[in-house]
């Protein structure tokens, strides 16, 4: 009926995406851009900062932002909260925890690829034991219970790892990694990223109409023909999937999950099904353009991508409590 | 068209349905009367198999409701919620339209025969003029008669619509039961879960009583609310209107005494 403004908007976005990629992709140290390919004496050593360092880091800053949006938008549709995000339902906490302890256990140093198994593993686990805790035809507070309380135990879990931590320079690797960023990231890191993302995001092929449908509540949804109980678990361990790839790889970047469906809703008549593919893009848009100023901060030591998220998601955050306040009186 | 057989339903340790056996005609209005807990909305629940029967079947126009497709009974069974909550703030038309998923395949979108049933119905429920609102801003009746557009737009030859007119005004209580009429008419079975007696008598072609899990009476509204159905049901003494304008008003709660002398 309207799909002609929802189009437009996604066009909008992919167009946003694609303008920031190429900004991303020709700002760092060096002052090198992609015009120096063809400009340049030494095509080979700008080939290798295009294509090694800053491709990596552009493509990955889009496919975490993507996936951050996508889980962000599928979980406030599934619980039909507009606070839920990946991190409410324990699966932040949980990739970070897997991750931390790879680290802590010195398990990276013998084999790069135990990190995201680490976090993808711990995001995994923390799902299934939110489940567990709320039972196979929980409600909606029951499952954000269960989150919060995993959620708890994990941050708990990393914060012991760090007291125990064997020498100080592991716990600057810990916490550094924990505060989230896309810089130094190689090719191979994009390769790892890759494969558990694009299943996480197939997953969410044709999740669109159920969560639309939940829009009048489970009962109803059911009456319509969505099995809820394969619904979500589809779609939780769609965002493990997601979620624990992109964390172990850049660490925890908080508030896109949160931020982005909260903004583009209205653009996409509040439909929980249209908002996917929007908050994708967005999500992706909203992580290169935080890469992008981070860049653009005057030298010294590199404010990390994830605390720039969360110092301006988090007053977003306090915002929506206010509103949602609000409207309860 | 429906028929429930000997339906058991156990929630933990406590019966919630003791053998109830009911059967719904093509065409028919049936009202579904009974004091809160009776069991009303356990049984459509059970007719939508959203909760386990521990004993009993379902038939739906003569197969077994646990063994049709759940995209095919999607299409045959709607269903209107008590309370129907609507989390996000969509237009009208876009949450009546919602009605036309269960035709749909995952990724087809509306036909124009789709939109055309989408607008009818918007018209017959007289929401035309506000299928661009969105639904947080209407008024209680508005938002009623969206959800049961919704419902009424799956089409669907059976409409289970659980307390609609509940926390209406007199108005919109007869418009909304005008469109339950006239859906019934255009031979689609209804069941309506209500707590209005005259309304129940005055619109519904028969009447299913229930107290505590069981069937007590089914028949016409002369038949099942008389004066010691209620007496039993709702602890109630009612008066009646005369003979050809048939209309019951709650008079007063009888007193345990009374119930005992009666019995």
């Amino acid at each position: 009926m309207d799909s002609t403004p929802r189009s437009r908007l996604l066009y909008w976005l992919a167009l946003i995406v694609s303008v920031l990629m190429l900004v991303s992709l020709n700002l760092g140290m060096g002052q090198v851009s992609m015009i120096d390919l063809f400009t340049a004496g030494d095509a080979a050593a700008v080939w290798l900062i295009l294509v090694e360092i800053r491709l990596p880091r552009t493509m990955i800053a889009a496919i975490t932002g993507a996936s951050l949006g996508l889980c962000g938008a599928a979980m406030q549709g599934l619980l039909r909260n507009p606070l839920a995000s990946p991190g409410l339902i324990g699966s932040s906490s949980g990739a970070a925890l897997g991750a931390v302890i790879v680290l802590y256990l010195g398990l990276s140093q013998h084999n790069w690829l135990l990190l995201p198994f680490g976090g993808m593993l711990g995001a995994l686990v923390a799902l299934i034991l939110v489940y567990l805790l709320a039972g196979r035809d929980a409600s909606i507070v029951t499952i954000v219970l269960a989150g919060v309380a995993i959620n708890a135990l994990a941050i708990s879990c990393v914060s012991l790892i760090l007291n125990f931590a064997p020498s100080p320079y592991a716990v600057q690797e810990i916490v550094l990694w924990t505060l989230g960023s896309v810089s130094n990231l190689s090719m191979n890191d994009l390769w790892i990223l890759l494969p558990p993302t694009l299943l996480g995001w197939l997953l969410f092929i044709g999740t669109g109409r159920s969560l639309d449908l939940l829009t009048l509540g489970e009962d109803t949804a059911q009456s319509m023909g969505i099995d809820l109980v394969f619904l979500r678990t589809k779609l939780f361990v769609a965002v493990a999937l997601c979620v624990g790839a992109a964390v172990s790889i850049t660490g925890a970047i908080g508030f896109i999950g949160l931020v982005v469906p909260h903004l583009l809703r209205p653009l996409v008549g509040y439909q929980p099904g249209r908002l996917l593919i929007a908050s994708a893009f967005g999500g992706a848009s909203m992580l290169l353009g935080a890469d992008i100023v981070v860049r653009l901060m005057p030298p010294g030591p590199e404010i990390k991508i994830g605390v720039l998220t969360a110092i301006v998601g988090a007053p977003f955050f306090l915002f929506l409590i206010l509103k949602t306040r609000r409207w309860q009186i | 068209m429906l028929q429930l057989t000997s339906i058991h339903v156990n929630l933990g340790k406590q019966s919630i349905l003791r053998g109830v056996d009911l059967q719904v005609e093509q065409g028919e209005l049936l009202g579904l009367l009974g004091p809160n807990g009776a069991g009303k909305s356990t049984l459509l629940r059970c007719i939508l198999q959203l909760i386990p029967i521990a004993e009993g079947d379902v038939r739906l126009e003569g197969s077994f409701v646990h063994t049709i497709p759940v995209q095919e009974r999607s299409r045959k069974i709607a269903y209107l919620a008590q309370h129907g909550p609507v989390y996000w703030p969509i237009s009208v038309e876009r949450l009546v339209s919602l009605g036309r998923f269960p035709h749909l395949s995952s990724w087809q979108h509306l036909s124009s025969q789709d939109e055309n049933i989408v607008e009818t119905t918007l018209r017959q429920t007289d929401l035309w003029h506000l299928r661009q609102r969105t639904v947080t801003t209407l008024s209680g009746g508005e938002r009623t008669r969206t959800l049961l557009a919704r419902a009424l737009a799956v089409d669907a030859p059976l409409l289970l619509a659980d307390e609609p007119v509940a926390a209406l005004d007199p108005a919109h209580q007869l418009q909304i039961m005008d469109l339950l009429r006239q859906y019934s008419d255009t031979g689609h079975s209804v069941i309506v879960v209500m707590h209005d007696l005259t309304l129940a008598a005055r619109y519904c072609h028969r009447i299913a009583l229930m107290h505590e899990g069981k069937l007590i009476a089914s028949g016409t509204a002369r038949e099942v609310l008389k004066a010691e159905h209620l007496a039993e049901v709702y602890k109630i003494d009612a008066r009646y209107g005369p003979d050809d304008d048939f209309y019951i008003i709650p008079w007063r709660q009888l007193e345990e005494r009374t119930l005992k002398n009666s019995r």
